[in-house]
């Protein structure tokens, strides 16, 4: 299959401009920026079928064409460099490896909605991202790439890049405004969505790393080209890290369609169950997705229907694999601790529901859990879903739900406190 | 804690002024100021936190808010090489929690960005640092080490030891 956005990570160089322009790079910008009307992107990118990488999974044109060009205010585009969902290593490549790709898809995300200052929000651990992404940014710029008469186009655009400092709630588009801001990064009651009131109060786009990464190679073919790759409702190819026990955990970019099994099991990607063990259980799309059985990942395919026709999502492509020995109640407390851990704090089902959830798992899994138990954990489930602001609470209900409905036997086991057989 | 003002280098001056250009509003600069003056002092006291409300013409409480939310910000000084494990759900599944346990053990710490009587080392488990497919990983200070044993870490702690005390 031929690469969309990894296909320059083996070329040595890819990070420089020079080589990013030996390989055709800021072509399609330049075009964009020079010739193109943002309806013509807009109808182009939706054609394409490309939606938002990020998580949701929102059609990518679509969402552009939600801001009102016409409104006097400036426009922002935020980049969503922030990669903190459990599972999820992917953006990481694009900073690292090719960072050109991501400005360039950045100037394109900012012609579709007339925008003349964009914002690259990183999580804050990326220290070494952060200074390749800027010494990129540094080069472009004095190369007349971004700034005032961007590629000779005529138009004018600033990139800012901005570093997050710990808190996986600005990951969360609303929360990633907030702090930007310069506030704590509490997510905001929509509607208004973002399109409408975003940054400073004005229409802004957020778009993960990957989606503006796309955006290049999209242009420079015919919208179907890329459709091709995945399947009818889910066009194109994904970023997919996998983790846990395999053989070869990586990152890898597949067309979507690709049978989760094969996925795991390829010599070209997972390679197999690591120790010559059977597979046990597989999060897909990151650590907020519900969690399938190995009989489910038999017949789920890793595209946005197939997962959702199976019970879970695509998520933001944080593909996590567990063997036969994986301890299910250990390990969803330790997800219980990362999302109280990461509760904003703002909505009482969010911050009450992950903590105690949280202390319930603490008390099971420590051997000092009660026979009812079980049941309060699903009752604290059920009443934090769609009860909240941001889906951080939902991020651990599903969770929850999913791992009590299919390794029931467990929870219950070790709740009135059986010895391990 | 003494009330005498903070002061910083001309480069760091210099830095924060490039920072607070970048946006619309200045208020925006707050984390690229504090984490300047991080980077800087290895951590933001209260009277760099003074500073930095003066700086920005906002009030102080909402500085403190952002240094207290953003969990990367040092409310006390850590030690020269600070050590964040990740303990989440791939890097546990491939002996995170282990290489957690194993560097309290080794450092005598608890892990809540406590520091070593010398000064060298403070340490705290973290939460997914984006580096599951190569887990288990942590930071040493600003760098990512991965696909971490018993033995690496012991290397990597070895020579801070020997570095660090020239
Ligand atoms: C709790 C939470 C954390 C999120 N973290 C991220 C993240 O780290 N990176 C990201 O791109 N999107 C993240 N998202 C999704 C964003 O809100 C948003 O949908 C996305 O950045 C939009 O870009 P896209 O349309 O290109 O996918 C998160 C959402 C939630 C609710
Ligand atoms: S759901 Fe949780 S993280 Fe989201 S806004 Fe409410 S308290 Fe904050
Ligand atoms: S779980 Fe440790 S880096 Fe992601």
């Amino acid at each position: 299959m031929e690469k969309v956005i990894s296909a320059l990570w083996s070329v040595p160089g890819a990070n420089t401009l020079e080589v990013y322009k030996k390989h055709g790079g800021y072509e399609a910008a330049k075009e964009v920026l020079s010739s193109w009307t943002p309806e013509k992107l807009i109808e182009h990118v939706k054609a394409s079928g490309l939606r938002g990488r990020g998580g949701a999974g929102f059609p990518t044109g679509m969402k552009w064409s939600f801001i009102n060009r016409g409104s006097p205010k400036p426009k922002y585009v935020c980049i969503n460099a922030d990669e903190s969902e459990p599972g999820t290593a992917k953006d990481r490549y694009i900073l690292e490896l090719t960072p050109h790709l991501l400005i360039e898809g950045t100037l394109i995300c900012a012609k579709a909605i007339d925008c003349h200052h964009a914002f690259i929000y990183c999580r804050g651990e990326f220290y070494d991202q952060i200074a390749i992404l800027k010494k990129a940014l540094a080069e472009a710029k004095a190369a007349g790439i971004v700034g005032k008469n961007a590629l000779g186009s005529g138009y004018d655009i600033q990139i800012t890049v901005h570093s997050g400092f710990g808190a996986y709630i600005c990951g969360e588009e609303t929360g990633l405004i907030e702090s930007l801001e310069g506030k704590k990064g509490q997510p905001r009651i929509k509607p208004p969505f973002p399109a409408v009131v975003g940054l400073y109060n004005c229409p802004t786009v957020v778009n993960n790393v990957e989606t503006a990464a796309a955006l290049p190679w999209i242009i420079k073919h015919a919208p179907e080209e890329y459709k091709k790759f995945g399947t009818e409702k889910s066009g194109g190819t994904k970023l997919l890290s996998i983790s846990g026990h395999v053989n070869k955990p990586g990152t890898y970019e597949i067309p979507l369609g690709l049978p989760l099994s094969e996925f795991i099991n390829s010599p070209n990607y997972g390679g197999g169950v690591w120790k010559g063990r059977k597979l046990k259980a597989c999060i897909p799309g990151g650590s907020s997705v519900p969690i399938l059985t190995a009989a489910e990942v038999e017949k789920t395919n890793i595209d946005y229907e197939s997962c959702a026709a199976n019970g879970t999502m695509l998520g933001s492509g944080g593909c996590i694999v567990m063997d036969e020995t994986t301890d299910m109640v250990h390990s969803l407390r330790i997800l219980g601790h990362f999302y109280s851990h990461e509760s904003c704090g703002q909505c009482t089902p969010c911050r009450t529901g992950t903590n105690w959830a949280h202390r319930i798992l603490c008390r099971i899994d420590d051997g000092e859990g009660r026979p009812e138990d079980v049941d309060e954990l699903l009752k604290i489930a059920n009443n934090m879903v769609g009860r909240t602001i941001c889906p951080l609470a939902d991020a651990l209900a599903m969770p929850i739900k999913s791992f009590l409905t299919k390794f029931r036997s467990e929870f219950d086991k070790k709740a009135r406190r059986e010895k391990a057989a | 804690m003494s009330n005498a003002e903070e002061k910083f280098s001309d480069q760091t001056l210099a830095k924060m002024k490039e920072a607070i250009a970048e946006y619309p509003d200045k208020a925006s600069a707050v984390l690229p100021v504090l984490q300047l003056i991080q980077k800087e002092k290895g951590w933001v006291s209260p009277a760099s936190q003074r500073f930095t409300a003066e700086l920005l013409s906002i009030s102080p409480a909402r500085v403190k808010e952002v240094v207290t939310f953003y969990t990367m910000f040092h409310q006390q000084p850590v030690g020269k090489y600070h050590i964040q494990v990740c303990t989440n759900i791939s890097c546990s599944l491939r002996g995170g929690e282990e290489i957690f346990a194993h560097c309290q053990k080794k450092l005598g710490l608890k892990g809540h960005k406590d520091v070593t009587p010398d000064g060298l080392f403070s340490l705290e488990h973290v939460e997914c640092l984006a580096a599951c497919e190569r887990a288990p990983a942590m930071l040493l200070g600003e760098n990512y080490k991965m696909e971490l044993t018993i033995e690496k870490v012991d290397e990597i702690i070895d020579r801070c030891k020997k570095e660090g005390s020239h």
